[in-house]
């Protein structure tokens, strides 16, 4: 009965059934020269072996002269060499080929609109004030039609850290950093991002960025 | 310009110690004001004498040197002048910050007798960044992201030790899954970390062919990285209070078919390296450290292992999973780098052994904790609740304020104790943060470790220490 009771629980693994291999050494005399712990002291008749000599590893020296001047080991490693040589290689022709990257990756970042072609963002200031890099500026004031927007938005592209608080804050999902990489630029000015080109990252990526958020989405 | 005096006025001789200490890059300054016999340039006790309490007899040229009182100054007293015109003075060669073998931007100012390492000054400093005052002007959440550039080759372990040290001040435990999964993910950083360190080591001291196969697994590493994070190093994943994300499904399946041939690509590396009689002359009996010396000297993790005293964090003061698993702790015999090495290696068994009883063991469940006044709530939910779109303002504003107190967290990160110390005014953030980096003590000892020792072995006890300069200089 008591079995059948406590199986399920070890089969769910929500206890172990490993021990630990050392048990608390430390009698409670010896509690105030561990810092507090009751484990931070070496087990119990702890000793090293004796440093082996010569004389203890049982090697003929028939053998030891053999592998020596035969350069056995070398030999053995080049062979691993010559091993991997006939492997197929595991680079790829960068700007042609390119590795797989998760739904998650961190890369430029881009504004997003909604369907209709209106901005996301409403300046509610999260991704500012979470930035620990402080990269990103926002300014806002009201709209002609009465809704709250941006007319400023900067990321510092040379600040940011690509950490994804910003993409994490975003209540509506409008800063997100796209999967993109390859935007290096020739010079330092390019690299301080204005809405514009944020926008213009959102609208050129719409379709990953889509399809990023809805894969990730069961995890956020 | 106190050296240019020929006739000093004579200072006591602990002043005279402080005024060598200043003028590193100089040469050392004579020892007669120091009545004592046996001193070496730097007025210092010998080492040989303090370990075993023996009278110090000297061995190495160097200590040869001291004993027959070839020193010099500026002096220009005739006994004094007919030695110098008779002796070898000693080399100064400035070491980095631009050597291959720095590993980053260590800079070594060592002094040369011939070939042999007189003494070392390390430089540090070139790639400090104040991480510790900035993180005093950030929340506890935007703290986090500056850990991962600490010890820029083992990122996760980093964020773990300030998510610990966050989660003790908070009182909150973490669920269980993520404990797990910041075990697993501890386990794959510091396959990664030895990868760069052990890898590296047989690139300083000539082996380039293993380093490129130990690229190939960093890089499948940093893939499981990128997939479970959204970054390939600078993770930002390990948050107080659990984790960011779940694993995403399938994950844990690639790490397990990864770490099945992992072994192999481990014994291709012991293969080569193991038994490789030039490996072996560049690394047996260099960089001896003796039990007591690295006691002495805080050294920790491998370093301190590697001489025989079997201290590891995990196992003393486990954290997260990890006395939820077994695992073995590799201790070395004779404290050279050829012992480190074989120690590192056993490590990655050690860690594949881990790795495999994570991805069996891990349970299900929430992956932080659940409480939205320290972790945000999910998006569905902040959609759609208006209190957690209150709370998930509130995080991402102004945080979570801590409550006051201090303590000092320390995990086993690759390198060694990797240790953090916050103390909480009770505010959003912290007061004061202190790291404690373990590559900073093992550079402390360099100079110790190092004399006697030949130039090309400095390479050599560099690689050993495993130094990295982002937690170095921080």
């Amino acid at each position: 009965m008591f079995k059948h009771i406590i199986r399920p629980i070890i089969n769910q693994r929500f206890i172990s059934t490993t021990n630990k291999l050392w048990k608390p050494a430390a009698l409670s005399t010896e509690y105030l020269t561990t810092a507090g712990s009751t484990q931070a002291v070496m087990p119990k008749g702890f000793r090293q072996p004796k440093p082996k000599t010569w004389e203890d590893d049982h090697e003929s020296a028939l053998s030891k002269a053999t592998k020596y001047f035969f350069l056995s080991e070398i030999a053995r490693g080049m062979y691993i060499c010559l091993e991997m040589f006939f492997r197929s290689p595991y680079t790829i022709y960068y700007p042609f080929e390119k590795g797989p990257v998760s739904p998650r990756f961190r890369g430029e970042h881009a504004l997003r609109r909604y369907p209709s072609g209106e901005e996301r963002c409403i300046a509610c200031k999260l991704c500012e004030a979470i930035c620990p890099a402080q990269a990103i500026t926002i300014e806002a004031e009201e709209r002609a039609d009465g809704s709250r927007r941006t007319y400023k938005y900067d990321i510092d592209m040379t600040k940011c850290i690509y950490c994804g608080y910003c993409q994490e804050s975003c209540p509506v999902d409008a800063i997100v950093e796209s999967p993109n990489v390859e935007y290096s630029t020739a010079t330092r000015e390019e690299l301080l991002y204005n809405k514009e080109k944020l926008l213009d990252n959102g609208d050129k990526w719409e379709q990953e960025l889509q399809y990023c958020i809805d894969a990730d989405a069961p995890y956020r | 310009m106190l050296r240019a005096h020929s006739h000093r006025i004579r200072i006591s001789p602990i002043i005279n110690k402080l005024f060598t200490r200043c003028y590193a890059t100089s040469l050392p300054e004579t020892s007669k004001d120091i009545h004592q016999p046996n001193l070496n340039p730097l007025g210092r006790k010998p080492t040989k004498e303090s370990s075993h309490g023996n009278i110090f007899q000297p061995s190495t040229f160097t200590e040869i040197l001291d004993v027959t009182n070839m020193n010099w100054d500026r002096s220009d007293a005739p006994e004094k002048v007919e030695k110098q015109n008779t002796k070898v003075r000693h080399f100064t060669i400035n070491f980095g910050p631009q050597h291959p073998a720095a590993h980053g931007v260590l800079r070594l100012i060592l002094e040369l007798h011939g070939e042999e390492i007189v003494r070392s000054d390390p430089h540090v400093g070139l790639l400090h960044r104040g991480t510790e005052k900035l993180i005093e002007t950030k929340t506890y959440i935007q703290a986090l992201p500056y850990f991962d550039r600490l010890d820029y080759v083992s990122m996760m372990t980093n964020e773990q030790v300030f998510a610990l040290a966050v989660e003790k001040l908070l009182n909150v435990e973490v669920p269980i899954r993520a404990k797990y999964i910041r075990t697993l993910f501890g386990e794959i950083t510091r396959i990664l970390n030895h990868c760069m360190s052990v890898l590296t080591h047989i690139m300083d001291v000539g082996g380039l062919t293993p380093f490129l196969w130990g690229f190939e697994e960093r890089e499948k590493l940093m893939e499981f990285y990128e997939r479970v994070s959204g970054a390939r190093l600078h993770s930002a994943y390990v948050r107080p209070g659990g984790v960011a994300q779940d694993l995403p499904a399938g994950l844990l399946d690639d790490i397990y078919m990864w770490a099945t041939q992992f072994g192999d690509r481990i014994d291709e590396v012991e293969e080569l390296c193991t038994d490789n009689r030039i490996w072996k002359e560049r690394t047996i009996g260099v960089g001896f450290v003796s039990a007591e010396d690295a006691l002495n000297y805080s050294l920790s993790g491998v370093m301190l292992r590697g001489s025989g005293v079997p201290f590891d964090v995990r196992k003393s003061q486990p954290y997260d999973a990890y006395d939820l698993v077994d695992f073995d702790v590799a201790v070395g015999l004779y404290g050279d780098c050829y012992d480190r090495y074989l120690i590192r290696m056993a490590e990655f068994r050690q860690s594949l052994r881990i790795i495999f009883q994570c991805i069996n063991d891990m349970p299900q469940g929430p992956v932080k904790v659940e409480d939205f006044k320290i972790s945000p709530p999910s998006r569905a939910l902040m959609k759609e609740d208006m209190e957690a779109l209150i709370h998930h303002f509130l995080l991402f504003t102004k945080g979570y304020s801590v409550p006051p107190g201090e303590t000092y967290t320390a995990i086993e990160a690759p390198k060694g104790e990797m240790g953090v110390y916050v103390v909480s005014d009770g505010s959003e953030r912290p007061y004061r943060c202190k790291i404690r980096a373990p590559g900073f003590a093992h550079l402390g000892a360099f100079d110790h470790i190092s004399r006697g020792n030949l130039l090309a072995d400095a390479v050599a006890i560099i690689g050993t220490m495993d130094l990295v300069f982002g937690e170095v200089d921080r």
